[in-house]
């Protein structure tokens, strides 16, 4: 059963340093709060997982958490680069990061291996592609009936699966709506998973068929309000498009990012302090 | 056609690529320049035709354009919303994709696509974002169309990366890979249209846009370009086109705010 607990609690609890860890929520529901407080507990050498990186892992990546990325698109939607991805991929700062890139059918694909405990997925993609010569998890098979050529990925595995959702009941089970991603395969496929969420109810009065993670797959649950910004919790809040915007910015010189990361993450005690700050000292445009 | 004489080149290649779109198609969207082409196709000429994005609508149908490519009016738009990996493996690989509308940073005379890297992939000159859903839509959507700004360092004589491939090393190549879709079949550029020869599978211009000359469209490619037998001029825009697309823009930008200068 999940416990109900707080978000300093759960990621002390179960991230540990070298974990292999997968933060979903493909644009909707990101898990920002949890990602600054893998920052702010200092966690390092981690192998990320994200189909697309976007500002959480950038930040993460900045921050020196990350030694390897497991992803398939890495820009900031709508806006342009992520310059800290960037700059570790060409310079190596902080620390150099080791890359494994798929398509983002394999890498959905490669949840749901992991999901269903099979060590790899089938999918007809690649074959032209540069890919397979630069990534060597990615190889080809035969079909044994047909004798078709297909591509192979390995599945993800993560040791965490960390998501942000709508709502908790309070036994811990999760209730999620609207654009899902891949995060209920990420959670399946994981050996632990934490879950933010916007609020706790009595009853989640869920129809049938509707996305639920039951307690009993999750290790914490945690009641973080505005957890997924700046992207949205449909139902409750809008993606903040000049936070994305302003992260260009931000981002783009270590100078500004360090002085960021310092003033708002590291020097803060939680995500409720955080949103507080930004209110405060943004940067002219942003919340 | 009567064609409004005062648009951008921007404009005129959004306009050019809507055309490409039919009612009947079911067309997977890429963000950026192919989802306002896909919208506008949708308001004016197509209005049945299937959006698809892969965040995971189904018959999305935005009243602004997207800034992200799982905005949530995307999904409250829809049809039906399903997750990422279903998008993927029931309804693109599935066989459901009629067409798939994809943007580029590079391509070759082949119509490959390069999202990966400008240089060394282990030591890059530029990192780029990467493939995301474009080599499984390259390989399994029933055609390809690209939209991109034509310039010398986009139309690249060789791509330093393959991310998603197109016609390979043209002639039969792409069909020997054996791949369900046919790849690539229209390029659509600021200045012209480009379609594959149908032996060599090279791109060849097809339709200059209005005011555009051969010479212009030749510097702006990285390889002697080649010409089809007969290059027509593509339509101007009509005032529905045109006035359909800036309401469209004006709603984006009252909700987004302006978008960025050079943005995907």
């Amino acid at each position: 059963m999940a416990e109900l607990t707080t978000l300093r609690s759960a990621v002390a609890a179960h991230i540990h340093d070298g974990d292999v860890v997968a933060m979903e929520g493909f644009t909707h529901l990101i898990p920002f709060a949890a990602g600054h407080e893998v920052i702010r507990q200092g966690r390092r050498n981690l192998t990320l997982v994200r189909m697309t990186p976007d500002i959480i892992y950038d930040q993460m990546i900045g921050a020196g958490c990350a030694r390897r990325l497991v992803f398939s698109w890495g820009g900031n939607p709508g806006v342009g680069s992520l310059h800290r991805l960037r700059d570790a991929v060409e310079h190596d700062w902080p620390a150099p990061l080791e890359l494994e890139e798929h398509g983002h059918g394999a890498l959905a694909n490669a949840y749901v291996a992991g999901a269903s405990n099979l060590p790899f997925a089938v999918l007809r993609a690649y074959a032209g592609s540069d890919l397979p010569k630069y990534n060597h998890r990615i190889k080809f098979v035969e079909c044994p009936f047909t004798g078709e050529k297909l591509a192979a990925v390995p599945a993800v595995r993560p040791d965490v699966a960390l998501i942000h959702a709508q709502k908790a009941d309070r036994k811990g089970n999760v209730l999620l709506w609207g654009i899902l991603g891949v995060q209920k395969e990420a959670v399946l496929a994981a050996k632990r998973a934490i879950v933010t969420v916007e609020e706790v109810v009595e009853d989640l009065n869920a129809w049938p068929n509707t996305c639920i993670l039951p307690s009993w797959v999750l290790s914490a649950v945690c009641c973080v309000p505005g957890g997924a910004h700046p992207s949205y919790a449909h139902g409750y809040y809008d993606r903040d498009n000049r936070f994305y915007l302003a992260w260009d910015s931000i981002s783009r010189t270590r100078e500004t990012f360090q002085a960021w990361l310092d003033r708002h993450i590291l020097r803060t005690a939680d995500f409720e302090e955080f949103r507080r700050v930004l209110n405060e000292r943004s940067p002219e445009g942003v919340r | 056609m009567t064609g409004a004489k005062d648009y951008n080149a921007t404009e005129m290649m959004t306009v050019a690529a809507s055309r490409l779109l039919h009612n009947g198609d079911v067309c997977f969207v890429g963000i950026g320049l192919p989802s306002a082409a896909a919208n506008l196709a949708r308001r004016t000429h197509a209005p049945e035709i299937v959006l698809i994005y892969e965040s995971g609508p189904i018959g999305a149908k935005p009243r602004v354009l997207p800034l992200s490519i799982g905005d949530g009016d995307l999904a409250e738009t829809a049809d039906t919303v399903v997750s990422t990996s279903e998008i993927f493996r029931y309804w693109l690989q599935g066989g459901r994709v009629t067409i798939g509308f994809l943007g580029a940073a590079q391509i070759d005379r082949f119509a490959n696509i390069n999202t990966t890297v400008i240089g060394n992939y282990a030591r890059p000159t530029i990192r780029l974002p990467g493939a995301g859903g474009a080599p499984e839509i390259a390989s399994c959507a029933g055609r390809v169309v690209l939209v991109l700004r034509q310039s010398p360092r986009t139309f690249a004589p060789k791509l330093d990366f393959i991310t998603s491939v197109g016609h390979l090393t043209g002639g039969d190549a792409r069909e020997r890979l054996g791949l369900p879709g046919k790849g690539p079949v229209a390029v659509v550029t600021d200045l012209c249209l480009m379609a594959p020869d149908a032996v060599t599978k090279e791109l060849t211009v097809t339709h200059l846009h209005p005011g555009i000359t051969r010479e212009q469209v030749r510097e702006a490619t990285g390889w002697d370009l080649h010409f089809a037998p007969t290059v027509e001029q593509t339509a101007p825009p009509s005032p529905l086109e045109l006035e359909t697309l800036r309401e469209m823009e004006r709603a984006t930008t009252a909700a987004h705010g302006p978008r960025p200068a050079g943005a995907a």
